[in-house]
Parts: C-alpha cells; sequence; structure tokens
C-alpha cells in the first residue's frame, strides 16, 4: 500500500428528486488497499458505487478518482476502472469467450492483447472450458465469475465489486474470496460492498458502515470490533416467556446485553467466565454459545438491527 | 488473413497502469458495432432466407393474387400493371416495418433484460458511442433487407427502370425513419407489451394509410393527409418514382427533408432517453 489517494469523496451526496440516497459521506481509499461498503439493504452502497464508477452524476460534495474528476475526465477514469456491477449484465446469448472478446474492444484493446487477455482470464475464473458454451446455461456461480473476469480485461488499477459473492453457495464464494485475495496480492485496490459481515473480515483492510445514506462508523474490522463491541459474545437462548425474567440478572453481569426475538446477545470480554456466574445465579437458559465478536454486533450496536433482513 | 493483421497491430497501450491513450470515435464505435456483429453472427443464417421469402410472399399475393383482381377490373392503376404500382411501396412499407422491429425487443432487451448497455457505459464508450454503434449494425442490415427485396421483386419484372436502385438508399432511410424513433421509446418504456399497442394502434394505420396499397386519391379528401404525417408516405412516393424512372421535381427533396428531419429528432429524444434511463 502507497499513500497515493485513488478514491476521494467529501461530502459526496446523490439525490434522486427529494430522495437522498447518500447522504455527505466522507472516504478516503488509498492504492492497494482493499476496502469495504457495508450495510443493509437501501444503504446507500450501489448508488455510490454508480458515482464512483462515474455513471451517475453527482449531485453534491467533491469526488476523485485516480485524482481525476468524474464529472469532467469520466471515459479517461473508467479506461482504468474494472466493475463488477450488482446484477451481472453479460451478453448471454454470446459465448462465454465472445463476453471478454467484445467488452475488452470497448476499452481499445487490440484483438490480439484481447485473445491474450481472454486466455488469462478464463484460467483465473475456472471457466476454460466452458469458453465456447453460451452464457445463458451456466451457474449463478459461473456467470458471476465470468463477470469478475470481465472486469479485469483492462487490466484494472481499481476494481470495483458490488455484492460480489450475493447468491453463491458457500463454496463458489471462497473460490471468489481467494481470487480477489490474489488481485490484492498483485497491487489492485478493491472497493467492495457487502452486506456480509464474514466476507467484510476476509477481505477489508478498511471498511465503512453505512445506514440511511450515512456512514456510522469507520476502520478495520478489528478496530470497529473493539470499538463497538466486546472480545467475546454469548448467545443464550430460554424457553419460551423466560427470557424476560432473566434479563435483569444478565444486565448486571455484562458489559451490555442486546435483546433478540429468540435470544439475548450477551456482550463480555470473557465468555466463559461470565457464563459461570450466571449460573451460579441460577439462570439456566436452553442453549448458551460462546463465539468471538463480529462485525454484526457492531452493526446491531450501531443501527439497532441486524444486517441481512 | 486477420491473424496476420493482428501480429503486426501494435500493442494499444491500454493495459498499462496510469493514464491510458484516449479512444477516438472512430475506435469506439467499431467496437460497439463488434458487440452487435458478434450476436448478429449467431443469427444471420436465419433472417437471410425471411429476407429471400418475404418479397416472394409479397409478389405471390399482391402481384398475382390481388393484382390479377385489379388489372381485370380496371386495367391497373394509372398506366401501370398493379403489380408495378405496389412492390414499389412495399419495398419502403418491408423497410418500414423492419426498422421499427429492430429497434423494439433487441434494444429494450440491452437497456432491461441482459443490461448489456449499462455494462457498456462502465467502459470509455458513451451513449453516443452505443446508439452509432447500433444503430449502424441496424442499417446495415436494413440496406442488405432493402437490396434482397428489390433484386428479388426485379426478377419478376416489378420495376419498369433501372434507377429502381435509389429504392435502397430510400429504403434504408425509411427504415431509420421509424427505426430511430422507436429506439427513443424502448429507452423509455418499462414493458414489452407497448410495443404491441404500437404495432397495432400506431404502425398499422400509418402502413395501410401511406399510399403503399392503393393510390391515395381513393382516399377521401381529409384522409390523405394523414399520408404526409408519417415518413412512410414520403418515402413511398419517392420509391415509386425511382421504379419509374420518373423524377418528380424539387419536392423530392421536400419528401427525403422530412425523412430526415424524423430521423434527427428520433436521435435527439434517443439520446436523451438513453442518457436519462442508463446514467442517472
Ligand atoms: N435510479 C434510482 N431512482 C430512484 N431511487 C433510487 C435509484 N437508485 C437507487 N434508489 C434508491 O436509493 C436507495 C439506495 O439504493 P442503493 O441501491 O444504493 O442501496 P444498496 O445499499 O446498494 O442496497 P442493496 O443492498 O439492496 O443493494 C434505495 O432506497 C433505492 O430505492
Ligand atoms: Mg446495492
Amino acid at each position: 500500500m502507497t499513500d497515493e489517494v485513488l478514491l476521494e469523496a467529501r461530502g459526496l451526496t446523490k439525490s434522486f428528486g427529494e430522495f437522498v440516497a447518500v447522504d455527505g459521506i466522507d472516504v478516503l481509499v488509498r492504492r492497494g488497499e482493499a476496502f469495504g461498503f457495508l450495510g443493509p439493504n437501501g444503504a446507500g452502497k450501489s448508488s455510490t458505487m454508480r458515482m464512483v464508477g462515474c455513471v451517475s452524476p453527482v449531485t453534491g460534495g467533491r469526488l476523485r478518482i485516480l485524482g481525476l474528476d468524474p464529472a469532467v475526465d469520466g471515459a479517461a477514469i473508467r479506461a482504468r476502472l474494472g466493475v463488477c456491477p450488482q446484477q451481472d449484465m453479460l451478453d448471454e446469448d454470446l459465448s462465454v469467450e465472445e463476453n471478454l472478446w467484445v467488452y475488452g474492444r470497448f476499452f481499445g484493446l487490440s484483438r490480439r492483447e484481447v485473445r491474450a487477455r481472454t486466455d488469462e482470464l478464463l484460467e483465473f475464473a475456472q471457466l476454460t472450458d466452458r469458453r465456447h458454451d453460451r452464457v445463458e446455461p451456466l451457474s449463478g456461480g459461473m456467470k458471476r465469475r465470468l463477470t469478475i473476469a470481465r472486469a479485469l480485461v483492462n487490466n484494472p488499477e481499481v476494481l470495483l465489486l458490488d455484492e460480489p459473492t450475493t447468491g453463491l453457495d458457500p463454496q463458489a464464494r471462497h473460490v471468489l474470496w481467494d481470487r480477489l485475495y490474489r488481485l490484492k496480492r498483485e497491487g489492485v485496490t478493491l472497493i467492495i460492498t457487502t452486506h456480509y459481515m464474514d466476507e467484510a473480515e476476509q477481505l477489508c483492510d478498511r471498511l465503512v458502515v453505512m445506514d440511511h445514506g450515512r456512514i456510522v462508523a469507520e476502520g478495520s474490522p478489528r478496530e470497529l470490533i473493539e470499538a463497538y463491541s466486546t472480545r467475546e459474545v454469548v448467545e443464550l437462548r430460554f424457553e419460551d416467556e423466560q427470557q424476560e425474567r432473566h434479563l435483569g440478572s444478565v444486565e448486571a453481569l455484562a458489559e451490555r446485553v442486546e435483546a433478540l426475538p429468540d435470544r439475548l446477545l450477551v456482550y463480555t470480554a470473557d465468555g466463559d467466565d461470565t457464563l459461570a456466574a450466571l449460573h451460579g445465579r441460577g439462570v439456566r437458559p436452553l442453549s448458551a454459545l460462546v463465539r468471538r465478536s463480529t462485525l454484526e454486533d457492531v452493526f446491531l450496536h450501531l443501527t439497532g438491527r441486524s444486517l441481512v433482513d | 488473413m486477420r491473424a496476420d493483421a493482428t501480429q503486426t497491430a501494435p500493442p494499444s497501450g491500454r493495459l498499462q497502469p496510469g493514464p491510458r491513450p484516449a479512444m477516438r470515435l472512430g475506435e469506439r464505435v467499431r467496437a460497439a458495432t463488434g458487440h452487435h456483429l458478434r450476436v448478429y453472427r449467431r443469427t444471420w443464417r436465419g433472417s437471410v432466407i425471411s429476407r429471400f421469402l418475404s418479397p416472394l410472399f409479397f409478389l405471390a399475393a399482391m402481384g398475382l393474387g390481388l393484382g390479377a383482381l385489379v388489372d381485370a377490373g380496371s386495367g391497373g392503376v394509372g398506366q401501370q400493371s398493379y403489380l408495378q404500382f405496389v412492390v414499389p411501396g412495399i419495398v419502403a412499407y418491408q423497410a418500414a416495418l423492419l426498422g421499427f422491429g429492430d429497434a423494439t425487443y433487441p434494444v429494450l432487451g440491452y437497456i432491461k433484460w441482459n443490461r448489456m448497455y449499462a455494462a457498456t457505459l462502465a467502459t470509455p464508450l458513451g451513449v453516443t458511442d452505443i446508439l452509432l454503434g447500433h444503430l449502424s449494425v441496424l442499417a446495415a442490415n436494413l440496406a442488405v433487407a432493402t437490396a434482397i427485396f428489390v433484386g428479388v421483386s426485379a426478377l419478376f419484372g416489378a420495376f419498369a427502370s433501372w434507377w429502381v436502385l435509389l429504392a435502397v438508399p430510400v429504403g434504408l432511410l425509411t427504415g431509420l425513419a421509424f427505426a430511430v424513433p422507436t429506439f427513443a421509446i424502448s429507452a423509455t418504456i418499462e414493458t414489452d407489451n407497448v410495443f404491441g399497442i404500437l404495432y397495432r394502434f400506431v404502425l398499422t394505420p400509418v402502413l395501410l394509410f401511406s399510399g403503399t396499397f392503393f393510390p391515395l386519391e381513393q382516399l377521401p379528401g381529409w384522409l390523405r393527409p394523414m399520408a404526409w404525417l408519417t415518413p412512410l408516405g414520403h418515402g413511398v412516393v419517392l420509391t415509386r418514382d425511382a421504379a419509374l424512372g420518373r423524377w418528380p421535381g424539387p419536392v423530392a427533396l421536400v419528401h427525403l427533408l422530412v425523412i430526415v428531419v424524423v430521423i434527427a429528432v428520433g436521435w435527439v429524444l434517443a439520446h436523451r432517453q438513453l442518457t436519462r434511463r442508463l446514467l442517472s
């Protein structure tokens, strides 16, 4: 990572008519970083990504990508970006390799460059044996990998990934994460949106949590957990109606307690200690699980709701 | 042959980090055209067959069927056989129909279904490049279809003069005068049932009342101006004169001008609607 700032947003705002989708956010991303936008549905993640991708004019504030203004140098910026949009947007009537050829030409690559790039990217996306197949019948995971491969055809310096793994099975997600790690090692700057905590923790050096168009927290996954949560969490489930009755005694023993409809989340430095103390006070849950704090807990604390609706 | 050309092509310099050489307009439009040619490669066989069959259907129905009736009943239209009257008009008519059709589902598809146009705008290409790329392939398709129609019909003696070759560019322009405004509509609407409504309530009356199948003089006076409201009426007059090898005088330029103005207005609207839709 260098100090060169690739993305700078100050008071960045996007409105659709009266509705404010992005409400004055400040973001700095440096070259080589993996940066995440985390937030629930409608938080304004895609609206932000589309402004950064220079396909959505800024309503207010300042935005610079690679030091350039998208309102003036949109095409020059886009020539250096790779974009994996939330929906795949492939030409499903064409074959896998034709999709890459066509897209490479959009960036002004010569035919020879496009062919060479296509071979590399098919390998990267593990689609070499499907290269002649039409896209339409491919699985969701394959289409997603092809979309990401296509976004790389111009050898971008910044890769924008809008929910890269939504809708994929766990194995496909891990394959994709592995590919994204490789890109990051090669020096590509990653800007990712997600509503998966594990994804943000796996991929992002730094992230912002967005809600209702605003940034509600910022930092590395570790920093956020330290700032907004405790080291460990105890999840307690009770028999019907019992949760209410025990809430008072649990609260007395923990730094903080979050009451969800089906369980209590008990925030504490040491889960086992807390559990032992609860037993001592005669609290007998149906089940108790001690785990490490995650970004999900951070989000719950910041917004009072869980991330995946 | 292509392999040789690519061996010698210099690298574009567009894979290096840092600022990349800008693409010229020609390069951008060629890239956009390349996409549509790729798609077309998969479908052209079927469409070429229908290009040859369509004039044969019209010649059989209009020339042999209806034509025999008209010629026997009233001795043709003016000095001409009905076949020679109607086929030049149908040249313009099929171009209008094809232009309309090519700018409906395919355009809505790229905007809404596979969303390739949104993907295209994430590259250095812009709305102008998308329009020029798509419309140039559409225009080539129109020109080829019209040329086949004229060629096949000529074999059956449908035209009196070699000047009918001018019906090909006229057909192309007439087709574009339907395609470009339809592109603007496709860039605006949300669902494809609008196309059915357009076909039934706009296109069909236009096609029927443009003087394609019978001389305008057959219509009551108040209905005749309908023909001049649409580009098809103007295209039909021009193709018919071309087929007769007759120079209609400066009014021909007025007809051409109307057609070109419709294309130009359609372009402005299509550009605006596509921008609103995809770059909001
Ligand atoms: N073109 C548009 N016109 C009007 N409203 C829009 C438009 N695009 C987005 N919005 C609204 O802006 C808000 C933010 O949408 P956005 O797609 O940025 O959210 P998101 O964080 O990406 O959500 P998700 O996780 O569901 O993808 C939503 O309320 C959405 O309805
Ligand atoms: Mg989104």
